[in-house]
């Protein structure tokens, strides 16, 4: 029954073929819209979930400065008041898991004939948790590299490259700011930031290396900026909370008086970004859904019209034995074959498309098989939801007006 | 013996404009198995209303009619398909073929609405090809033969189901004198073999092959008897 009904819908397809490939392209091109458009707003999510788990995840950065002396008021940082104690403390608080200070500065730093411009970071061993990152080669430098202020540095990748070429930078000995380092490891390579800047261009020495030997500070034990990080999602607020009375009783800041520092939730930061690529990708994914819907009507115009024509046959068909719920399966049935079949190149199309745009554009997309189903079952719903109408108007013929029609 | 078909004061009127129209002003008739029934009458008599009645394509506006015992007012719309298949055979005027299907599918039809095997169809199908005289093209359309021919694989598609009754509406209305002679004879053959035929048609000559006459005039039966008395 089922197979025989395969064949008559076939055979009316086939009937008027051009009619059947243009309602076809209909659903073609809904549906590659709908693949292509989840591909490229999934892939823009994927490289902001990158960037952000690049970046490390639950984290605050703490600057100094906001000070009113002079009444001239200086930017975040620019007077110094964090030290390396702050730090300390900030990390025995409950709400937070790893915590580390940070002098960074730039320097000239040269191996053999090679030289290169970089960011110098003095911190701690927790800065890599902190951050997410990784030691590629060697190893990381320890609390004990903190306290005897040793010249050992971590190179990032972009560093390597500049200064190394292939050799292997391990137990090499580079000069920053003329003074020798001694290199004890790789970083794992990071890619770009959110804001484009490249993560793998910078070397970490440790914070007392920085503070003594190489930038120097104005007060003894100060850092530019200290970074935390809460041991949850939900403790952020709390952390928050409490980093900032804490600090404010640790630089005895009086009630109603402004902080001398500034407390920036990053991860914040990075959900606003996370968000508006959502956005992004809900608005490409409706946009195309709108061609679908067009592919949709056009596949019950069709119907109708073909309804219309085969209404003597719809008669005959009622006058040897057939029943309402017959006539509506085939009605019904060529519409999900036309949406199904459309919606088979379509996703091939729209897959295709996500590869050409991934090759020119360089754009990441990504292609699911969720994406792919959703895309099929969409189109069988179209396929039913526009038909069912023609269909049942089919169905509903009265015999006799039916197999009078001419 | 019970009627194949029993009818009570059978009236239908249809709607117009102008108001209802009566097309059948009550009818009583009863057709007994094996009978071969010719139903004649000017334009406008009612004879096509009547046969699709017959048919259970139309309904009765007041009236009591039952097919094999069945009161077919009481009927659903599923039921009526299930009559139309199993207990009734259509022939019409213009043949209704399905253009784009071939003879043995046109004719393989009806078994598809009642759930037989794809095996089993096409036997039968070619088997009543056969027996109309058509066995040579079960894979032609309809387009690429005769008007006769085609009225054959009409009958042959009626045929399939093995139904009690043959409803027949002008079937030799679009065929020549010679074609029609034959088709009546295949029609006057499967009456022997015991199938209750009941044809309209406007031609004498061609309800002489039945055994059985109706008159209808205005919407009544005005004659009801032998046919060579009609023509006496």
């Amino acid at each position: 029954m089922t197979m025989q009904m395969l064949i008559e819908a076939w055979r009316a397809m086939g009937a008027n073929r051009l009619r059947t490939f243009l309602t076809m392209l209909g659903m073609v091109i809904g549906v590659s819209a709908v693949v292509l458009m989840l591909a490229i707003g999934q892939g823009a999510q994927y490289s902001v979930d990158q960037s952000i788990s690049s970046m490390g995840s639950n984290l605050f950065i703490i600057l100094s400065g906001s000070s009113t002396s002079g009444g001239l008021r200086m930017g975040s940082g620019a007077i110094p008041t964090l030290t390396v104690a702050d730090a300390q403390a900030i990390g025995e608080l409950p709400e937070i898991s790893a915590v580390a200070p940070a002098v960074p500065g730039i320097a000239q730093v040269v191996y053999g004939s090679n030289n290169w411009s970089t960011s110098v970071y003095g911190t701690t061993p927790a800065y890599l948790t902190v951050r997410n990152w990784t030691v590629a080669k060697g190893y990381p430098f320890t609390d004990s590299d903190v306290r005897s202020a040793t010249r050992v540095a971590l190179l990032g990748q972009t560093v390597v490259d500049n200064l190394f070429g292939d050799e292997d930078p391990i137990n090499k000995t580079i000069r920053i700011k003329q003074s020798p380092y001694l290199v004890i490891g790789v970083l794992g390579a990071k890619g770009q930031s959110l804001d484009g800047r490249d993560q793998d261009d910078t070397i970490i020495i440790p914070v007392t290396t920085a503070q003594r030997k190489l930038f120097g500070t104005q007060f003894q034990g100060t850092v530019r900026f200290i970074m935390s990080q809460a041991a949850s999602a939900q403790l952020m607020p709390e952390a928050e909370k409490a980093m900032t009375a804490l600090l404010r009783q640790r630089h005895h800041i009086q009630e109603g008086a402004e902080s001398d520092f500034t407390i920036r939730n990053l991860t914040a930061l990075m959900n606003t970004a996370a968000q508006a690529t959502k956005v992004m990708s809900i608005m490409l994914g409706a946009i195309a859904s709108i061609s679908l819907l067009v592919g949709g009507i056009g596949i019950m115009n069709i119907m109708l019209v073909s309804v219309t024509e085969r209404t003597r046959e719809i008669g005959i068909r009622v006058a040897i034995g057939a029943r309402q719920r017959d006539i509506l399966m085939q009605f019904l049935m060529e519409a999900v074959i036309i949406s199904i079949s459309g919606c088979t190149v379509g996703v091939l199309l729209g897959v295709g498309g996500a590869a050409l745009v991934n090759r020119i554009a360089e754009i990441a997309v990504v292609i699911t098989g969720a994406s792919i189903l959703m895309a099929f079952m969409v189109a069988a719903c179209v396929g039913v939801f526009f038909g069912f109408y023609p269909a049942r108007k089919a169905a509903l013929l009265k015999p006799i007006d039916a197999l009078r029609y001419q | 013996m019970d009627p194949v078909i029993r009818i009570e004061n059978l009236q239908k009127e249809y709607e117009t404009d102008a108001g209802p129209v009566p097309v059948l002003k009550g009818m009583d008739l009863s057709i007994y198995p094996g009978e071969f029934l010719s139903i004649m009458g000017p334009s406008g008599s009612g004879k096509s209303t009547f046969m699709n009645i017959l048919g259970c394509l139309d309904v009765p506006t007041a009236g009591k009619y039952f097919l094999s015992g069945r009161d077919v007012g009481t009927l659903n719309s599923d039921q009526l398909a299930k009559l139309r298949n199993e207990v009734i055979g259509f022939v019409f005027q213009g043949f209704n073929l399905l253009p784009r299907a071939n003879l043995e599918d046109n004719v393989a039809l009806p078994l598809v609405y009642c759930n037989v095997q794809k095996a089993e169809r096409a036997e039968r199908a070619r088997g009543m090809l056969d027996k109309v005289g058509l066995a040579k093209y079960p894979e032609s359309f309809p387009n690429q033969i005769s008007g006769g021919q085609q009225q054959r694989v009409a009958i042959a598609r009626a045929l399939v189901n093995r139904p009690e009754l043959i409803l027949a509406d002008e079937p030799t209305g679009n065929l020549d004198t010679k074609t029609s002679g034959e088709i009546m004879h295949l029609f006057r053959q499967l009456n022997e073999e015991g199938i209750t035929i009941v044809l309209v048609t406007h031609e004498p000559d061609i309800a002489t092959y039945a055994k059985r006459l109706v008159k209808f005039l205005d919407g009544r039966l005005i004659y009801d008897g032998e046919v060579s008395e009609a023509h006496s």
